[in-house]
Protein backbone atom coordinates (compact mmCIF):
# COMPACT_ATOMS: atom_id res chain seq x y z
CA UNK A 1 0.00 0.00 0.00
CA UNK A 2 2.81 2.39 0.67
CA UNK A 3 4.18 1.59 -2.95
CA UNK A 4 3.46 4.48 -4.15
CA UNK A 5 6.25 6.24 -2.24
CA UNK A 6 8.79 4.45 -3.83
CA UNK A 7 7.42 5.97 -7.09
CA UNK A 8 10.13 7.92 -9.11
CA UNK A 9 9.82 11.74 -9.05
CA UNK A 10 10.81 14.79 -10.91
CA UNK A 11 14.38 15.07 -9.43
CA UNK A 12 13.63 18.99 -8.17
CA UNK A 13 9.95 19.99 -8.47
CA UNK A 14 11.34 23.74 -8.14
CA UNK A 15 12.43 23.59 -11.35
CA UNK A 16 9.59 22.79 -13.08
CA UNK A 17 8.72 19.93 -15.71
CA UNK A 18 11.84 19.48 -18.66
CA UNK A 19 9.56 19.21 -21.01
CA UNK A 20 6.73 21.65 -21.72
CA UNK A 21 3.12 20.10 -21.36
CA UNK A 22 2.68 20.77 -25.29
CA UNK A 23 5.46 18.76 -26.33
CA UNK A 24 4.15 15.91 -24.18
CA UNK A 25 0.90 15.93 -25.98
CA UNK A 26 2.29 16.39 -29.26
CA UNK A 27 0.36 20.04 -29.32
CA UNK A 28 -3.09 18.68 -28.19
CA UNK A 29 -4.46 21.10 -25.60
CA UNK A 30 -7.82 19.70 -25.50
CA UNK A 31 -8.43 16.25 -24.52
CA UNK A 32 -11.76 14.63 -26.06
CA UNK A 33 -12.59 13.53 -22.54
CA UNK A 34 -13.70 15.83 -19.99
CA UNK A 35 -12.55 13.24 -16.92
CA UNK A 36 -13.74 14.49 -13.43
CA UNK A 37 -10.59 15.04 -11.02
CA UNK A 38 -11.69 11.68 -9.14
CA UNK A 39 -12.03 9.15 -11.81
CA UNK A 40 -10.10 6.38 -10.83
CA UNK A 41 -7.46 5.27 -13.55
CA UNK A 42 -6.19 1.47 -13.34
CA UNK A 43 -3.86 -0.58 -15.65
CA UNK A 44 -5.28 -2.79 -17.61
CA UNK A 45 -1.30 -4.25 -18.28
CA UNK A 46 2.26 -4.00 -17.13
CA UNK A 47 3.61 -0.57 -18.43
CA UNK A 48 4.93 -1.16 -22.05
CA UNK A 49 8.14 -0.44 -23.46
CA UNK A 50 8.26 2.65 -25.58
CA UNK A 51 6.44 2.70 -28.79
CA UNK A 52 5.24 4.97 -31.62
CA UNK A 53 3.27 7.41 -29.61
CA UNK A 54 3.84 6.34 -26.24
CA UNK A 55 5.85 8.69 -24.13
CA UNK A 56 7.81 8.07 -20.96
CA UNK A 57 4.74 9.90 -19.29
CA UNK A 58 2.69 7.14 -20.52
CA UNK A 59 4.29 4.66 -19.44
CA UNK A 60 4.73 6.69 -16.01
CA UNK A 61 1.25 7.24 -15.93
CA UNK A 62 0.63 3.24 -16.53
CA UNK A 63 3.42 2.46 -13.67
CA UNK A 64 1.68 3.85 -11.22
CA UNK A 65 -1.70 2.93 -11.62
CA UNK A 66 -0.04 -0.64 -11.64
CA UNK A 67 -0.97 -2.00 -7.73
CA UNK A 68 -4.56 0.06 -7.47
CA UNK A 69 -6.38 2.83 -8.93
CA UNK A 70 -5.30 6.17 -8.79
CA UNK A 71 -7.65 9.37 -9.20
CA UNK A 72 -6.78 11.56 -12.04
CA UNK A 73 -5.91 14.40 -9.92
CA UNK A 74 -3.53 12.07 -8.05
CA UNK A 75 -1.71 10.77 -11.51
CA UNK A 76 -1.62 14.28 -12.23
CA UNK A 77 0.22 15.20 -8.97
CA UNK A 78 2.56 12.76 -8.91
CA UNK A 79 3.88 13.53 -13.01
CA UNK A 80 3.78 17.37 -11.95
CA UNK A 81 1.93 17.73 -15.06
CA UNK A 82 -1.31 20.33 -14.67
CA UNK A 83 -4.93 18.51 -14.97
CA UNK A 84 -5.41 19.01 -18.91
CA UNK A 85 -2.64 17.35 -19.72
CA UNK A 86 -2.83 14.40 -18.42
CA UNK A 87 -6.51 14.52 -19.97
CA UNK A 88 -4.71 14.05 -23.46
CA UNK A 89 -2.64 11.62 -22.26
CA UNK A 90 -5.35 9.41 -20.86
CA UNK A 91 -6.96 9.64 -23.97
CA UNK A 92 -4.01 8.05 -26.21
CA UNK A 93 -3.87 5.35 -23.20
CA UNK A 94 -7.40 4.85 -23.51
CA UNK A 95 -7.27 4.33 -27.22
CA UNK A 96 -4.42 1.64 -26.84
CA UNK A 97 -6.37 0.10 -24.17
CA UNK A 98 -3.42 0.79 -21.34
CA UNK A 99 -5.79 1.92 -18.72
CA UNK A 100 -9.33 2.16 -17.95
CA UNK A 101 -11.09 4.48 -16.65
CA UNK A 102 -13.94 4.77 -14.62
CA UNK A 103 -16.32 8.35 -13.82
CA UNK A 104 -17.74 8.81 -9.90
CA UNK A 105 -21.46 9.44 -9.61
CA UNK A 106 -22.69 12.34 -11.00
CA UNK A 107 -24.39 14.68 -8.92
CA UNK A 108 -28.33 13.48 -10.51
CA UNK A 109 -26.83 10.27 -9.68
CA UNK A 110 -25.27 10.71 -5.92
CA UNK A 111 -24.30 7.33 -4.18
CA UNK A 112 -26.61 5.39 -2.32
CA UNK A 113 -27.30 5.68 1.97
CA UNK A 114 -25.02 2.21 2.47
CA UNK A 115 -22.39 4.38 1.06
CA UNK A 116 -22.80 7.37 3.16
CA UNK A 117 -22.86 5.10 6.18
CA UNK A 118 -19.46 3.60 5.30
CA UNK A 119 -18.05 6.44 5.14
CA UNK A 120 -19.51 8.08 8.34
CA UNK A 121 -18.28 4.95 10.11
CA UNK A 122 -15.35 4.76 8.43
CA UNK A 123 -13.90 8.12 9.53
CA UNK A 124 -15.31 7.43 13.20
CA UNK A 125 -12.61 4.64 13.06
CA UNK A 126 -9.84 6.11 11.83
CA UNK B 1 -4.71 -14.78 -23.13
CA UNK B 2 -3.13 -13.19 -19.49
CA UNK B 3 0.11 -14.52 -19.85
CA UNK B 4 1.80 -11.79 -18.18
CA UNK B 5 1.02 -12.78 -14.19
CA UNK B 6 2.05 -10.72 -11.79
CA UNK B 7 0.95 -9.51 -8.44
CA UNK B 8 -0.67 -6.62 -9.70
CA UNK B 9 -3.08 -9.32 -12.08
CA UNK B 10 -5.43 -9.61 -9.14
CA UNK B 11 -5.77 -5.74 -8.88
CA UNK B 12 -5.93 -5.15 -12.43
CA UNK B 13 -9.24 -7.67 -11.94
CA UNK B 14 -10.92 -6.06 -8.92
CA UNK B 15 -13.63 -4.01 -9.43
CA UNK B 16 -12.51 -0.08 -9.07
CA UNK B 17 -13.38 1.34 -5.97
CA UNK B 18 -16.12 4.07 -5.57
CA UNK B 19 -14.70 7.18 -5.78
CA UNK B 20 -16.15 10.14 -3.66
CA UNK B 21 -15.30 13.65 -2.94
CA UNK B 22 -16.04 16.32 -1.19
CA UNK B 23 -14.87 20.30 -1.16
CA UNK B 24 -13.29 22.41 1.24
CA UNK B 25 -13.33 25.97 0.50
CA UNK B 26 -13.26 29.52 2.62
CA UNK B 27 -11.13 32.49 2.52
CA UNK B 28 -7.28 32.02 2.02
CA UNK B 29 -5.02 30.75 5.28
CA UNK B 30 -8.38 29.66 6.82
CA UNK B 31 -6.50 26.21 6.95
CA UNK B 32 -8.06 24.46 4.21
CA UNK B 33 -5.36 22.59 3.39
CA UNK B 34 -4.47 22.03 6.86
CA UNK B 35 -7.71 20.02 7.61
CA UNK B 36 -7.31 17.96 4.49
CA UNK B 37 -4.17 16.83 6.10
CA UNK B 38 -5.68 16.71 9.38
CA UNK B 39 -7.47 13.40 8.18
CA UNK B 40 -5.73 12.58 4.91
CA UNK B 41 -3.67 9.65 4.79
CA UNK B 42 -0.74 11.28 2.67
CA UNK B 43 0.35 14.22 3.24
CA UNK B 44 -1.65 16.47 1.19
CA UNK B 45 -1.02 16.28 -2.40
CA UNK B 46 -1.17 19.77 -5.57
CA UNK B 47 -2.73 19.59 -8.81
CA UNK B 48 -2.48 22.21 -11.19
CA UNK B 49 -5.05 23.46 -14.11
CA UNK B 50 -3.72 25.47 -16.58
CA UNK B 51 -6.03 29.05 -17.51
CA UNK B 52 -5.25 28.80 -20.55
CA UNK B 53 -6.52 25.65 -21.34
CA UNK B 54 -10.20 27.16 -20.97
CA UNK B 55 -9.31 30.59 -23.24
CA UNK B 56 -9.22 32.60 -20.19
CA UNK B 57 -7.02 35.38 -21.09
CA UNK B 58 -5.70 34.01 -24.64
CA UNK B 59 -6.57 37.04 -25.99
CA UNK B 60 -5.14 39.82 -23.56
CA UNK B 61 -1.54 40.51 -25.08
CA UNK B 62 -1.55 44.19 -22.95
CA UNK B 63 1.04 42.09 -20.34
CA UNK B 64 3.84 40.73 -22.59
CA UNK B 65 5.51 40.30 -19.35
CA UNK B 66 3.37 37.44 -18.33
CA UNK B 67 4.33 34.82 -20.75
CA UNK B 68 4.62 31.86 -18.36
CA UNK B 69 1.49 30.65 -18.25
CA UNK B 70 -1.15 30.92 -15.01
CA UNK B 71 -2.05 28.18 -12.63
CA UNK B 72 -4.96 26.97 -10.62
CA UNK B 73 -3.51 25.19 -7.78
CA UNK B 74 -5.73 22.78 -5.42
CA UNK B 75 -5.12 20.73 -2.66
CA UNK B 76 -6.68 17.28 -1.73
CA UNK B 77 -5.92 14.46 0.12
CA UNK B 78 -7.14 10.69 0.21
CA UNK B 79 -9.15 8.52 3.24
CA UNK B 80 -8.81 4.77 1.80
CA UNK B 81 -11.82 2.40 3.43
CA UNK B 82 -10.82 -0.76 2.77
CA UNK B 83 -10.63 -1.46 -1.04
CA UNK B 84 -13.58 -0.41 -2.34
CA UNK B 85 -14.43 3.13 -1.48
CA UNK B 86 -12.12 5.82 -1.16
CA UNK B 87 -12.93 9.88 -0.06
CA UNK B 88 -11.28 12.55 -1.67
CA UNK B 89 -10.91 15.81 0.09
CA UNK B 90 -10.36 18.89 -2.26
CA UNK B 91 -9.73 22.69 -1.37
CA UNK B 92 -10.76 24.77 -3.81
CA UNK B 93 -8.70 27.05 -5.30
CA UNK B 94 -9.21 30.75 -3.44
CA UNK B 95 -9.41 33.07 -6.06
CA UNK B 96 -12.73 34.23 -7.23
CA UNK B 97 -12.08 34.66 -10.57
CA UNK B 98 -11.30 30.28 -10.66
CA UNK B 99 -14.83 29.89 -10.95
CA UNK B 100 -14.85 27.34 -13.68
CA UNK B 101 -12.14 25.05 -11.83
CA UNK B 102 -14.98 25.26 -8.72
CA UNK B 103 -17.68 23.85 -11.01
CA UNK B 104 -15.29 21.11 -11.98
CA UNK B 105 -14.58 20.08 -8.74
CA UNK B 106 -18.00 20.27 -7.36
CA UNK B 107 -19.06 18.14 -10.08
CA UNK B 108 -20.24 15.37 -8.69
CA UNK B 109 -18.99 15.83 -5.23
CA UNK B 110 -21.10 14.31 -1.86
CA UNK B 111 -20.97 18.54 -0.05
CA UNK B 112 -18.84 21.25 0.77
CA UNK B 113 -17.13 22.44 4.00
CA UNK B 114 -16.75 26.10 4.11
CA UNK B 115 -14.15 27.13 6.81
CA UNK B 116 -14.72 30.13 8.57
CA UNK B 117 -12.36 32.30 10.57
CA UNK B 118 -14.24 34.77 12.79
CA UNK B 119 -11.64 37.47 12.41
CA UNK B 120 -12.69 37.67 8.40
CA UNK B 121 -16.16 36.55 8.22
CA UNK B 122 -16.23 38.22 4.92
CA UNK B 123 -14.17 35.97 3.34
CA UNK B 124 -16.38 33.19 4.04
CA UNK B 125 -19.42 34.90 1.85
CA UNK B 126 -18.29 33.81 -1.53
CA UNK B 127 -18.67 29.92 -0.72
CA UNK B 128 -21.72 30.06 1.15
CA UNK B 129 -23.02 32.03 -2.19
CA UNK B 130 -21.38 29.45 -4.41
CA UNK B 131 -22.89 26.30 -2.85
CA UNK B 132 -26.44 28.13 -2.09
CA UNK B 133 -26.64 28.65 -5.70
CA UNK B 134 -25.62 25.45 -7.00
CA UNK B 135 -27.33 23.61 -4.35
CA UNK B 136 -24.58 21.54 -2.85
CA UNK B 137 -25.21 20.45 0.66
CA UNK B 138 -22.61 22.65 2.68
CA UNK B 139 -21.54 23.07 6.78
CA UNK B 140 -19.63 25.99 8.27
CA UNK B 141 -17.12 25.21 10.30
CA UNK B 142 -15.46 28.08 11.78
CA UNK B 143 -11.79 27.24 12.59
CA UNK B 144 -10.99 28.27 16.04
CA UNK B 145 -7.36 30.04 16.17
CA UNK B 146 -5.69 30.88 18.64
CA UNK B 147 -6.00 34.27 20.10
CA UNK B 148 -9.45 34.95 17.73
CA UNK B 149 -12.18 36.10 19.62
CA UNK B 150 -14.72 33.49 20.01
CA UNK B 151 -17.83 34.64 18.34
CA UNK B 152 -20.98 31.77 19.72
CA UNK B 153 -22.43 29.51 16.77
CA UNK B 154 -25.62 31.74 16.74
CA UNK B 155 -23.95 34.90 15.71
CA UNK B 156 -21.98 33.14 13.28
CA UNK B 157 -25.02 31.90 11.95
CA UNK B 158 -26.76 35.44 11.84
CA UNK B 159 -23.60 36.94 9.97
CA UNK B 160 -23.41 34.79 7.40
CA UNK B 161 -27.31 34.85 7.07
CA UNK B 162 -27.31 31.35 6.62
CA UNK B 163 -30.32 28.62 5.95
CA UNK B 164 -31.53 27.32 9.87
CA UNK B 165 -30.57 23.80 8.64
CA UNK B 166 -27.05 24.19 7.68
CA UNK B 167 -24.93 23.22 10.21
CA UNK B 168 -22.66 25.71 12.09
CA UNK B 169 -19.66 24.17 14.20
CA UNK B 170 -16.63 25.13 15.57
CA UNK B 171 -13.87 23.44 14.84
CA UNK B 172 -9.66 22.90 14.90
CA UNK B 173 -8.35 22.18 11.37
CA UNK B 174 -5.14 21.03 13.09
CA UNK B 175 -6.79 17.97 15.24
CA UNK B 176 -8.17 15.07 13.56
CA UNK B 177 -10.68 14.40 15.68
CA UNK B 178 -12.13 17.73 15.47
CA UNK B 179 -11.84 17.65 11.13
CA UNK B 180 -13.28 14.15 11.23
CA UNK B 181 -16.25 15.77 13.57
CA UNK B 182 -16.44 18.25 10.66
CA UNK B 183 -16.79 15.46 7.76
CA UNK B 184 -19.47 13.37 9.25
CA UNK B 185 -21.33 16.05 10.57
CA UNK B 186 -21.49 17.19 6.79
CA UNK B 187 -22.26 13.33 5.75
CA UNK B 188 -24.90 12.97 7.76
CA UNK B 189 -26.30 16.58 6.75
CA UNK B 190 -26.53 15.90 3.58
CA UNK B 191 -27.95 12.09 4.09
CA UNK B 192 -30.84 14.13 6.34
CA UNK B 193 -31.55 16.16 2.83
CA UNK B 194 -31.71 13.33 0.71
CA UNK B 195 -34.62 12.01 2.84
CA UNK B 196 -36.13 15.43 2.48
CA UNK B 197 -35.95 14.82 -1.45
CA UNK B 198 -33.85 17.82 -2.36
CA UNK B 199 -33.52 18.95 -6.37
CA UNK B 200 -30.47 17.38 -7.40
CA UNK B 201 -27.86 20.20 -8.27
CA UNK B 202 -27.23 21.29 -11.55
CA UNK B 203 -23.26 22.36 -11.22
CA UNK B 204 -21.97 24.38 -14.16
CA UNK B 205 -24.78 26.35 -14.92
Amino acid sequence: MTTSDAEPRWVDDDAGPVVRPYAMTRGRAVAKNRFNVISLVAATRVAPSAEVGIGPEHIRIVGLCQERPLAMAEVAAHLGLPLGTVRVLLDDLLARQLVRVTEPAQHTNLPDNRVFEALINGLRAL
Amino acid sequence: MDYERSDGDKARAAVLPTAVKILVAGGFGVGKTTLVGAVSETKPLRTEELLSEQGVGVDDISGVESKSTTTVAMDFGRISFGDDLVLYLFGTPGQDRFWFVWDELALGALGAVVLADTRRLADSFPSVDYFEQHGLPFVVAVNCFDGARRYSIDEVKLALNLDPEVPVMLCDARERESSKDVLITLLQHVMKGRGAGREPASVGS
